[in-house]
């Protein structure tokens, strides 16, 4: 369970996160909202790559402004947006990084097996001894998430993950993450930017405005058209097809 | 040798750690070879005097090489050293200062212990600030502290200049005298307290060599990977600190040298610090030792090595620049 509450996070004079307050618990949660809203903002800061003004935010009930940062990184693991590597790695030293907060150096029997299966599940198998600035920006990204996974974590943040990848591998990213939930019941939060994804893939959707969470709920509940108009201030039609709901832009 | 022996002797050498023996076996080869060729008649003198130059050498790679490593990995990046952030010029500027200040009398008549421990006082925790309020209390991206670094470098060198002008001539001789690098010029009394601070500032950094591998994937990851990350740059700015300020106190201010080494060394053996270091700190002894020899044996050459080393390194900046090879 992680519990954010009344969180603000100031960028100088900006208010990135005003007084936000949530529960989230096991589960695929997707975050969306406007350019500018927060969502990464309140990410990072879950997962203490940035400090809070005001607020408390917990995970498993461990303060993440004060418990050792390896602690948290054994039951957290975060990727944001940008990952930009200064230095020259194959995709498996990368994905061997994910072994760190366990004190391993990525050589024990059951290091090597956490990685085999990052690098199977993210379809990396081919690449894997290539260096990581090789590669196409969709390969480096599942590098990335592969590495998260490797951390071997019950909760995993990511920012807009689907960043870069083609619809093969955005389906096959999501599709992995919904495993990752039903089969291990992992605590999932993803920022998303396609309503219409974040729809058909999550249990529960938070959406933000100006730092704001203005609703949190099962999908069927955020996603209508009165909510989105509201959130995004433009028109919207919300269909169904296959029982899935789609918002068409108007 | 037969075929099979030499590909197996190459496919050794494709082990880091293979590479990383050679390196040190070809450091201490190098320095024998300065110590003991070429002997003169009166051969206690001599050896007694290379000895200390070689010392020296060492030591000095040593600092600026590690100091110069450590500094790529809290910026994530591979082209920036504190030379080239300009802490040369922090350095003149409170040389100037001191001599402005009280007097040069100080600067040749005081103990040279005392003056090194003053200089590095001065020196280490004006770094220490300046990167602690760059790096963890304003959170500058890379952009910012390059730029940052040539502002304050071009301000202190200002600073040095009007100081320098306000000298009269006979201080402004000694000033100058100081402010050049000089491997062969070594003061014997600061060997030792200088050797102690730089072998204890690469001790400290074995605790820590594991996170410092993983800091070099940038912040993001680092503390996703649970690496405390204000801990871990504090301690390798204080390092850095001291080792720039040691170096630079023995031998004066290089600007390019610690480049070439640490990517040298991290071509050798890769990015791992527990190799990259002890590789450094080999490549910086061999290019320096290695050089004063070639340029006093065989080339009889009255060059500085310094401006070899910072010539060759200027060409290897540039060229790091030019194919994008640093991104």
């Amino acid at each position: 369970m992680i519990h954010i509450d009344s969180v603000v996070v100031r960028h100088g004079a900006v208010t990135a996160v005003d007084d936000v307050a949530l529960r989230v618990s096991a589960g695929l949660t997707a975050i969306i909202g406007p350019n500018g809203a927060g969502k990464s903002t309140l990410l990072a800061a879950v997962g203490r790559l940035i400090g809070t003004r005001a607020g408390v935010i917990t995970v498993d009930g461990l303060d993440v402004a004060t418990t050792r940062s390896r602690d948290i990184a054994r039951r957290l693991a975060i990727l944001r947006q940008d990952n930009h590597l200064a230095i020259r790695l194959s995709v498996e030293e990368l994905i061997a990084y994910g072994r760190f907060p366990h004190g391993g150096s990525g050589r024990t029997p059951e290091d090597r097996e956490l990685i085999e299966r990052a690098i199977d599940l993210l379809d990396l198998q081919a690449v894997r001894g290539r260096f990581l600035d090789e590669l196409s920006g969709g390969q480096r990204q599942r590098a990335f998430v592969a590495m998260a996974i490797a951390q071997d974590t019950e909760y995993l943040l990511l920012d807009e993950p689907l960043n870069n990848l083609d619809p093969r591998h955005a389906v096959g990213l999501l599709k992995l993450l919904r495993r990752l939930v039903d089969e291990r019941s992992m605590t999932v939060v993803v920022v998303l930017h396609d309503i219409n994804v974040a729809a058909q893939f999550a249990d529960d959707i938070v959406a933000m405005r100006d730092g704001r969470v203005m609703h949190h709920g099962p999908v069927a509940s955020v996603v209508t058209a009165e909510n989105l108009a509201g959130l995004y201030e433009t028109p919207v039609r919300i269909a169904e097809i296959d029982g899935r709901i789609i918002a068409l832009w108007e | 040798m037969s075929a099979p022996t030499l590909t197996r002797a190459f496919s050794a050498f494709r082990s880091p750690t293979v590479r990383l023996t050679a390196l040190a076996a070809l450091a201490v080869g190098v320095a024998v070879l300065y110590l003991f060729t070429d002997l003169p008649g009166k051969w206690e003198y001599a050896l007694g005097l290379r000895w200390r130059t070689v010392a020296g050498m060492v030591i000095a790679a040593a600092a600026v090489g590690v100091a110069t490593v450590l500094f790529q990995t809290i910026t994530a990046n591979r082209i920036l050293t504190p030379g080239i952030m300009g802490f040369d010029s922090i350095f003149l500027a409170i040389q100037t200062l001191t001599a402005f200040a009280i007097g040069p009398a100080f600067l040749v008549s005081a103990p040279p212990l005392a003056s090194w421990i003053v200089e590095l006082v001065l020196m280490g925790a004006s770094i220490v600030l300046l990167y602690w309020w760059l790096f963890l209390r304003r959170r500058l991206d890379l952009h910012v502290i390059v730029l940052a670094g040539l502002v304050l470098g071009v301000l202190f060198r200002s600073i040095t200049g009007f100081l320098q002008r306000l000298l009269d001539p006979d201080t402004f001789a000694i000033v100058q005298n100081l402010t050049f690098a000089s491997f062969t010029s070594v003061d014997r009394e600061l060997l030792v307290p200088t050797a102690i601070l730089v072998t204890v500032a690469i001790a400290s950094l074995w605790p820590i060599r594991r996170a410092l591998d993983v800091l070099s994937l940038g912040e993001a990851s680092a503390i996703s990977l649970g690496v405390e990350h204000r801990r871990v740059v504090m301690h390798a700015i204080i390092a850095i600190a001291a080792m720039v300020a040691a170096s630079t106190a023995l031998v004066g201010p290089v600007t390019f040298f610690g480049l070439i080494v640490a990517n040298l060394a991290y071509g050798a053996v890769g990015h791992r610090h527990l190799r990259s270091i002890p590789a450094a700190i080999a490549i910086g002894a061999i290019a320096l030792v290695g050089g004063q020899l070639i340029l006093d044996r065989v080339l009889g050459f009255g060059t500085e090595l310094p401006i070899v080393i910072e010539f060759v390194g200027g060409l290897f900046f540039i060229i790091l620049v030019l194919t994008g090879r640093a991104r």
